[in-house]
């Protein structure tokens, strides 16, 4: 479980040590978007290794979870490319970009909430099912066969979780920890190649964070994928993060390992404030 | 000059679905249901000036009067007893009832006045326009409603944006909960959306059934379809847009049914909403509605 | 008992569905055949089973894709009337009835079914309530269409006008639709078993599709459009294939029902029909087809309860339609509900209610 050295790689940008012969997972080139006047984000320049787990910082409103829509294509970028194992994903509709190997949770859960858990995951392995429509209406030409190799695993998945017991619970009525899991172990049903957890450890209690955290280590390690978060937990930050990314008011104002970051002077001042200005320290 | 004079024609069929636009719109935007019964307060309301002027002999402005008044109260009743307890129920739901409340009134005024058509006499007093030696002729009640229609528009506009109730019903409109917890009564102001609106559909079918003199318990039941149409195609939730669609709607059917062809023309009207809907998803006036992820 | 709790829901739905057709049709043939069923309801059971594979149908469209359509007679019209016109192109063929009814369902479906795709594509992307609008618009449309519409066929083959039977030009045969006054002249071979098969296959088609791939996707889609891109599901591709799948059944559905009587005009499938199919499913239940079965069932069948009530049947229908909204929606009704429920059954799992809870949008 222990970290790798974050070495430089050509394009200005850091990648731990063991992914350095390998093309970046994902790459960013100058991204950017306006809503409005307004630079939501501005050359926005990151690379991921194959097997990292990065992360994405930066006060409330500093364009975090935009980022995220970017680089899914929720929101078309104004400007930039994105390189998603070496292929732009330009002009790419959303489902197009998760065949690709981009899969994603998010902050405000969304769930299927009227389906079962199971149903859940089993959605996320839609691509990889191979039923054909008319497989699906006659419970012909290899239906049986389909439907149990995605049944078989949907439950692999859910017991990566710990969610065995829960496969047949409406997914609405989870508690919301296990429906932060579901949410992830969907998000990993379509294969991904890199995986980005909006604020996965938000409303939990520390136990259960520190399961998160195991949790995202052995998501890369038996998956083998990048993994990148937005979180405000620092502590979960700081632990599990190979490389940081800092963004505020739209831009990057660091990048580099927990360490370089913790002790970032910019970083603190976005954080906290100027600190001669003191008002802003002061009222807090 | 025929052209002249189904634009005329046209402006004038378009400002009674306007009128019966409004409600829809107001209605969609503060309570965000489709109030499907709105064509049958508009038929109630064309009865009862019926039965003003014929059996009570009243003037036309008093038989307009009672008809607005007591559409109004059935737009609250209506409101309290079959909308209120759906408030927080699934959007299908309170559209199947108001579907209820429309056969319920459909067959209502079948019980009291008959399947017969009656036919309604005009309550508007003067005569016609004749203009170029009588080759232009405005009639009378096309006057009227458009300048009706002119004046509900700028009533309303003040209304909501000059009035502290007017005031609350686009806060609600925007936002229920936080106009609810800035002391505005969501209830009230619902109540007096419902009124506003169904005073309109009296109004409204007081000047339909004056152009189009036959009155049926089914008269509402198009143009309610019509000027619903209408509401969408200027943008569903805004006053300006329900004139405008309400205006083009009239315009589009007068000209199909004078140009291309009368039995058509239904079918004429509505490809042209399927078509504004393709360019601009929102209708002509609506807003942009982004979704947050 | 106990067998059936433990079965999956999906065959539990199933056998219900299937069962209770099946049950019907096994009561109601032999009775039907010696004439002990009274003319008024004989006469009511081709149209009711068209209408409970039109409501299964919008059910599709309705509670599993979660969109609004409420134009569902105009596909049941585009079937009807290209049904009533393949048969009439069979008219001089020796072809036994039935074959002639599949032909007509058949043609009636695909038609339906291109119809669906016309709507559709354009539409289907669009969000919110704009496919209800499209459809009612469609539906409109289609009823102002047949209307001004006149065809006839004679051994030149098919013949068609927009503006009279006149100008068909037809050779020693009479035009088949007459605009207006509909069709007339329809042989009348529809049947009690064909209707009760229609249904079965109407389930079958229904019922393995949301189980399946492609309903789970539908069902996703329906729950969360955004979540369901997320995870590469090509929204358009699903919304479409529902939607379409639903047109063809009620294009069937028309085509039945069309022969089932010797005349019929377009107006039968007006604004009105779409929204009593609406009532069916919507007081059947969103996504619940056994339930969407007995409603229809029962609605079709009361105002045939209420015929002694004569002028006030349809006011008690609509009073009724009213009542059972508000009762089945409303907060407080709900509220009062649960705590008697509660009283009851005190040490009902809790795991159960909190399912419930969640179940609610």
């Amino acid at each position: 479980m222990s970290k790798d050295k974050m070495v430089p790689v050509p394009s200005n940008a850091i990648v731990p040590e063991r992914d350095i012969n390998k093309i970046p997972i994902l790459e960013t080139h100058h991204l950017g978007i306006d809503f409005g006047g307004l630079k939501a984000v501005d050359e926005f320049s990151i690379t991921v290794g194959r097997t990292e787990i990065s992360g994405l910082i930066g006060p409330n409103g500093a364009g975090k979870t935009t980022v995220f829509n970017l680089l899914t294509n929720v929101y078309q970028p104004t400007r930039g490319t994105i390189l998603l194992d070496g292929k732009s994903t330009a002009k790419k509709s959303t489902a197009q970009i998760n065949k690709m190997g981009i899969a994603r949770t998010f902050q405000n859960i969304r769930l299927f909430s009227n389906m079962s858990v199971i149903d859940n995951v089993r959605v996320g392995l839609h691509n990889s099912t191979n039923q054909s429509l008319a497989a699906s209406l006659t419970r012909l030409f290899g239906y049986k066969t389909s439907e149990r190799k995605s049944l078989e695993e949907a439950m692999e998945l859910l017991s990566f979780f710990h969610m065995d017991d829960m496969a047949n619970r409406q997914a609405g009525s989870l508690p919301y920890g296990a429906q932060r899991r579901l949410e992830i172990a969907r998000a990993l049903a379509t294969r991904p190649g890199i995986i980005l957890l909006d604020e996965p450890a938000a409303g939990m209690n520390p136990s259960e964070t520190a399961e998160l955290m195991e949790n995202i280590r052995r998501i890369r390690d038996n998956f083998n994928i990048a993994v990148m978060l937005i979180e405000h937990d620092m502590n979960l930050v700081m632990n599990i993060c190979e490389g940081i990314c800092v963004l505020d008011h739209g831009k990057v104002i660091a990048k580099g390992s927990p360490d370089e970051i913790r002790s970032n002077p910019k970083v603190i001042e976005a954080y906290l404030g100027k600190k001669k200005g003191g008002v802003e320290g002061g009222e807090e | 000059m025929t052209f002249i004079s189904n634009l005329i024609n046209g402006i004038s069929l378009g400002s009674v679905y306007a009128i019966i636009a409004l409600g829809y719109t107001m209605v969609y935007g503060i309570a965000k249901m489709l109030n499907f019964a709105h064509g049958d307060v508009i038929m109630v309301g064309a009865y009862m000036a019926f039965c003003a002027m014929s059996y009570l002999s009243l003037p036309p402005i008093a038989a307009i009067l009672l008809a607005m008044a007591v559409c109004t109260v059935l737009g609250i009743v209506i409101e309290a007893l079959a909308y209120k307890p759906l408030r927080k129920a699934s959007s299908l739901a309170v559209l199947i009832t108001a579907i209820g409340v429309s056969y319920l009134l459909q067959n209502i005024a079948l019980l009291i006045w008959g399947s017969a058509p009656k036919s309604f006499n005009s309550v508007v007093g003067f005569d016609s326009i004749s203009l170029f030696d009588g080759r232009l002729i405005i009639t009378s009640e096309t006057v009227v409603t458009v300048i009706a229609c002119i004046v509900i528009m700028l009533g309303l506009t003040l209304f909501t944006k000059k009035t502290k109730i007017g005031k609350g019903m686009r806060a609600v409109s925007e936002d229920k909960d936080a106009a609810e917890l800035m002391g505005i009564n969501v209830n009230v102001t619902i109540s007096v959306t419902f009124a506003i609106g169904s005073a309109l559909a009296a109004i409204a079918g007081v000047l339909l059934c004056s152009a189009y003199p036959t009155l049926m318990p089914t008269t509402g039941s198009m143009p309610g379809i019509k000027a619903f149409t209408a509401a969408v195609f200027g943008g569903i939730g805004s006053i300006p847009g329900a004139m405008l669609g309400g205006i083009l709607l009239g315009l589009i059917e007068i000209f199909s049914k004078a140009y291309i062809s009368t039995a058509l023309s239904d079918a004429i009207v509505f490809a042209v909403l399927i078509v504004v809907l393709l360019v601009r998803p929102t209708g002509i006036l609506g807003k942009k509605i982004a979704e947050k992820v | 008992m106990e067998k059936i709790k433990n079965m999956s829901k999906f065959t539990r739905t199933n056998i219900e569905c299937y069962g209770m057709v099946l049950l019907a049709f096994v009561i109601l043939l032999p009775l039907q055949n010696a004439g002990l069923i009274s003319y008024s309801i004989a006469g009511q059971l081709v149209p009711i089973c068209t209408y409970i594979v039109m409501a299964v149908s919008l059910n599709l469209t309705v509670g599993f894709l979660g969109e609004l359509s409420l134009g569902h007679a105009g596909f049941m019209s585009v079937g009807a009337f290209s049904g009533v016109i393949a048969v009439a192109c069979l008219k001089n063929t020796v072809a036994p009835d039935w074959t002639k009814l599949l032909v007509a369902i058949i043609v009636g479906g695909i038609l339906a079914g291109v119809a669906g795709l016309i709507v559709g594509v354009p539409v289907i992307r669009l969000r919110g309530d704009y496919l209800a609008i499209v459809t009612l618009a469609f539906g409109e449309i289609i009823k102002n269409i047949i209307n001004c519409l006149y065809v006839g066929v004679d051994k030149n083959g098919l013949h068609f006008s927009m503006t009279s039977a006149d100008e068909l030009g037809l050779v020693d045969a009479s035009p088949v639709l007459k605009g207006p006054q509909g069709a007339t002249g329809i042989p009348k071979i529809s049947t009690f078993t064909s209707g009760v098969l229609l249904i079965l296959f109407t389930l079958f088609v229904v019922l393995n599709l949301i189980n399946s791939k492609t309903g789970r996707a539908v069902t996703a889609i329906r729950d969360n459009r955004i979540a369901a891109e997320s995870v590469g599901i090509n929204i358009t591709r699903y919304k479409l294939t529902a939607f379409v799948i639903s047109a063809i059944l009620a294009g069937m559905a028309g085509a039945l029902y069309a022969m089932n009587f010797s005349s019929i005009a377009a107006r039968k499938f007006d604004f009105n029909t779409s929204i009593l199919v609406l009532v069916f499913v919507v007081l059947g239940g969103m996504g619940n087809i056994p339930g969407t079965i007995v409603a229809t069932t029962l609605l079709y069948m009361l105002p045939e309860l209420l015929r002694q009530f004569a002028d006030y049947r349809m006011l008690i229908y609509a009073v009724v339609l009213i009542v059972v909204m508000v009762a089945t929606n409303s907060e407080r009704i709900k509220l009062f509900a649960d705590k008697i429920k509660a009283r009851f059954s005190r040490e009902e799992d809790i795991t159960d209610a909190a399912g419930k809870g969640g179940g609610t949008k």
